[in-house]
């Protein structure tokens, strides 16, 4: 207990930021999801410090709930990755900006 | 000693962090990704949170990661055949990134944190005193995210499935 909170603050926002970073400067569609997992997870482990620092159970179970939504997102994520694929044998999102065909 | 643990966590899931958005095969990334989700697992043990270090292992390293890699592996994009952005794009998406960081942690600095309601419960993270939180108080959010479940894998495998190649009608016209 003796970590201070603010250095969870700083943990978070910088796991938080390179994960933003990937999503703006990488063009592979699954490293993009892999991305939004880095952020999910900085927001997770900022949830479950104040949750344990304030003795509230209320924010590891938001927690909980984060990772069940994080995973379905993966699921249908990766099930349209897989589709894309199928119909333009690349994962490059450029080539999909218009959604059209 | 819980003190050093955390710096090296930290340090650990930042620059495995930082390799997971510049490797250029995305075997090395999705395997750097693991190294973070494991120090974060960590993070959750110093913060007495076992339920939620276990929960995280079990579904991020054996179930998300296992999904990405065989997705990986499916596609063939085990190799760099990523084609590179620009460097003015680079250099304007690391700008952004660093402008985001540099605002909240100047927020932050200027905000100041409510001190702790009486005397934190010590074991509040353990799975006895979860189970009993998430099973009184949030049954209904539970169920829901179980019919969420449901939706997502119905999604997914109507996603995945291959389309029926449509027939010709002037087949059998010999």
């Amino acid at each position: 207990m003796k970590i201070p909170i603010e250095h969870y603050l700083l943990l978070s926002t910088v796991l938080f930021c390179i994960g933003v970073m990937g999503v703006l400067l990488r063009r592979n569609a699954i490293i993009l999801l892999m991305c939004v997992e880095i952020m999910l997870n900085s927001v997770n482990l900022l949830m479950a410090a104040f949750s344990t620092y304030h003795g509230d159970a209320a924010g590891q179970i938001f927690v909980f709930f984060i990772m069940v939504v994080a995973a379905a997102e993966v699921a249908v994520g990766l099930a349209l990755i897989v589709m894309i694929y199928r119909n333009f044998k690349t994962t490059d999102i450029n080539l999909f900006n218009k959604l059209k065909w | 000693m819980s003190q050093y643990l955390f710096y090296f966590l930290a340090f650990v899931s930042i620059f495995s962090a930082l390799l997971v958005v510049t490797a250029k095969n995305p075997i090395h990334s999705v395997l750097f990704l693991i190294v973070t989700f494991f120090s974060i697992a960590g993070q959750y043990i110093i913060l007495n949170a076992q339920f939620l270090a276990i929960v995280h292992i079990i579904v991020y390293a054996g179930a998300i990661m296992v999904l990405f890699l065989f997705v990986l592996m499916l596609l063939n994009l085990n190799k760099e055949s990523e084609p590179v952005k620009n460097y003015l794009m680079k250099g304007i998406g690391v700008l952004a990134g660093c402008l985001l960081a540099l605002v909240m942690v100047a927020a932050l600095h200027k905000s100041t944190m409510s001190p702790a309601l009486g005397i934190p419960n010590e074991d509040i993270g353990l799975v006895a005193n979860l189970g009993k939180v998430l099973f009184k108080d949030y049954v209904v959010p539970f169920e829901v995210s179980s019919l969420l479940f449901l939706s997502a894998m119905i999604g997914a495998v109507m996603l995945g499935k291959r389309e029926p190649k449509v027939e010709p009608v002037n087949e059998n016209t010999n």
